[in-house]
């Protein structure tokens, strides 16, 4: 008792709603330091935090929107992009940060996911990849590495994954990166970058699940954060065809695409004028 | 800039008249998909949002326009969907999201024969039990039909100040025909159409609980960039918006997401009555049927037999003590509608079998002729005094 009542605040209680901790997330996940990398951004970003909103899809980091105290919504699996669409074209002055996983924001939101980013809604899009669906017991996911054994890959996965960064770089992103959650330090900068971006911003973040992936994969998360430490590169500027995830050969990290273009509402008021 | 409100007479269709309902209900955002026969109100929302800085998106998918659709109106602004058949079944997952949210917006189904890619450009009404029960789990929705473009207009404003009162979406289940006929609308002085806007929260920011009804079963709304914190989910939640993963907490909110449209009965069903007052049979329809419906109750007078009309205005939640009282009137009742029997078995089940129940029907791609109708009511009262 005692002990609690001296412990110091946490630096982001302003921001977290701690009355609903303990969180759902399993010991050893990475889910919570790419949240907390998160909310660091939005405070360093200097955002109104009024007016800053979390969109989450469905999923172990779907859950992330029921943490804050920012406004948040928790939506429908894969949805996350358009409802944030939605509310972002509805109020401009809104700061819109969609935090969701792999599963939710490239197999079933994939669509939307390229959709928004052709458009250049004025989104940041935080995607924790830990390479497979973890929510659901560990299945393969559009990010799984080939002959990666998921549950429903028991033999190893037949499938190749998608190149997040290239992805969102075709489909029309102004901002990619990707880091991993031992490189908190350029994540939350990266994050906050994104976050003073106009346009549609694009982070992922690597992550591990112990319980889904690394469990199958005789990966422990300390050898998860071995990887991320021993095998990655950080190139910024390279080239996003050049960055498909390869655990054994190395791993590229970095801000691969930061430029600007026309927002969807910057394009879309442009239109409006034409009626005067 | 053009006014949102195009006071004055105009020679449109019913797709035109929903969205000019929708502009004059103060709706400012439209998100949609090209579906034949919809595509009209999208394109019309598109040309004309613009003038009354609101806002237009073609969506990828009618899954995305109803994400949309949502996200706007939790954003604070009055939004809108249209769509037909096949993308109906799109919007149903995100319908759910926008029931257990409790989020104000309105989804028009302009229907055409299916199942599936059916008859794209014919009309039918075959997608009204897909109205009540389409997203899963159990709730309520509240669905008008309207039967002509002058309605399409008034029903569009009627479903925005419904949807707003009481959180929720509210679906018009208009067809083909009636969205692609054209006839003489009235748009009325702005100042002549009452508009509602959803319960405001009243009292401290950080006590507010987003989810805690009112007086009237409705909670008062808090939306993004308000200053509230708020947090809401698709998940079973309490009050605060918490998710609560037990029976318990599931039961509440039911309670309250039923509740709120099962205490309000009086004020959401609206019927209309035609010549029943001294009937032997009553039909019972909506939308473009009831048209036919309303024809052939003149015919049918003129050929001795006493029918009469029950129109539905609202068809979900179903009227069942309207219809209940009048299987205690009148000797037979008679579903009209174009499918083989939907708002039918709701009838049947509302007579409780004290009377015949007769279904007028078919599978689509056409309306039901008066005729078709009568030639049935003399059928059945032969059968009746047999
Ligand atoms: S299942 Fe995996 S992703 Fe989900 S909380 Fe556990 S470790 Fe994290």
């Amino acid at each position: 008792m005692e002990k609690t009542r001296t412990r110091s605040e946490h630096p982001l209680n302003d921001l977290l709603r701690t009355d609903r901790i303990p969180h759902i997330w399993c010991p050893g996940c990475g889910i919570g330091t790419a949240f907390s990398s998160c909310l660091v951004a939005v405070k360093a970003a200097g955002l109104d935090l009024r007016k800053t909103v979390m969109v989450s899809g469905i999923g172990c980091s779907g859950r992330g929107a029921g943490y804050t105290k920012l406004d948040s919504y928790h939506t429908t699996h894969g949805r996350a992009i358009p409802f944030a669409t939605g509310m972002k074209l509805a109020n401009p002055e809104l700061n819109v940060v969609v935090f969701s996983g792999d599963g939710d924001l490239f197999a079933i939101g994939g669509n939307h996911f390229i959709h928004a980013a052709r458009r250049n809604v004025d989104l940041t899009v935080v995607c924790v990849n830990n390479l497979n669906y973890g929510m659901t017991g560990g299945q393969a996911a559009a990010t799984t590495p080939s002959m990666a054994k998921t549950t429903t890959t028991p033999l190893g996965n037949p499938e190749p994954p998608f190149n997040l960064p290239l992805l969102a770089f075709a489909a029309g992103a102004t901002y990619v990166a990707r880091w991993t959650i031992l490189h908190t330090r350029d994540l939350t900068k990266s994050i906050e970058e994104a976050l003073t971006r106009r346009g549609f911003s694009f982070v992922e973040v690597l992550a591990p699940c112990p319980t889904g992936y690394g469990r199958r994969n005789r990966e422990k998360p300390l050898d998860s954060l071995k990887i991320y430490q021993e095998r990655t590169i950080t190139r910024n500027g390279a080239n996003p065809a050049e960055v498909t995830l390869d655990f054994h050969r190395g791993i590229t990290l970095g801000k691969f695409v930061d430029l600007e273009r026309p927002t969807f509402l910057d394009a879309y008021e442009k239109v409006c004028s034409l009626t005067q | 800039m053009k006014p949102a409100v195009l006071t004055g007479e105009h020679f449109i269709t019913g797709d035109v008249a929903c969205a000019e309902g929708a502009l004059a209900a103060g709706c400012r955002f439209f998100a949609g998909y090209p579906i034949t026969p919809a595509t009209e109100i999208a394109e019309h929302m598109a040309s004309r949002l613009p003038h009354v800085c609101g806002t237009f998106i073609q969506m990828e998918d009618e899954i995305a326009a109803m994400a949309a659709v949502l996200g706007a109106s939790n954003a604070g602004v009055k939004s809108m969907t249209a769509t037909s058949g096949p993308g109906f079944s799109l919007i149903m997952e995100n319908l759910g999201l926008g029931i257990c949210t409790e989020t104000p917006c309105v989804v028009v189904n302009v229907q055409r024969a299916g199942p599936s890619t059916g008859l794209p450009t014919l009309g039918a009404q075959g997608d009204m039990m897909q109205a009540r029960w389409g997203s899963h789990g159990h709730y309520e929705i509240i669905t008008l039909a309207p039967s002509s473009p002058q309605e399409l207009f008034y029903q569009t404003i009627t479903a925005f100040n419904m949807s707003e009162t009481y959180r929720l979406p509210v679906l018009i289940m208009t067809d083909e025909v009636t969205g692609h006929l054209s006839e003489r609308v009235v748009i009325p002085e702005p100042g002549a159409i009452q508009l509602q806007t959803r319960p405001v929260p009243k009292g401290r920011k950080d006590r507010f609980k987003p989810f805690q009804p009112g007086p009237n079963g409705v909670a008062p709304m808090g939306i993004a960039g308000g200053g509230y914190g708020l947090h809401v989910t698709g998940l079973t939640h309490d009050e605060r918006g918490y998710p609560c993963m037990n029976p318990e907490t599931q039961a509440e909110m039911l309670d309250r997401l039923t509740g709120k449209i099962r205490r309000n009965l009086k004020d959401i069903l609206l019927t209309e009555s035609y010549r029943l007052d001294d009937a032997d049979i009553a039909l019972v329809s909506y939308g473009v049927s009831s048209r036919s419906s309303l024809a052939a109750v003149d015919e049918a007078r003129q050929a001795g037999i006493k029918a009469g009309l029950l129109r539905l205005i609202t068809v979900w939640p179903f009227p069942e003590e309207r219809i209940r009282e009048l299987s205690r009137k009148v000797k037979c009742l008679v579903t009209v509608e174009i499918n083989l029997g939907q708002i039918h078995l709701e009838v049947q089940r509302c007579s409780e079998g004290r009377i015949p129940v007769c279904l007028v029907g078919h599978a689509g791609g056409t309306v039901i002729s008066p005729d078709t109708i009568v030639d049935r009511l003399k059928g059945l009262l032969q059968s009746l005094h047999a």
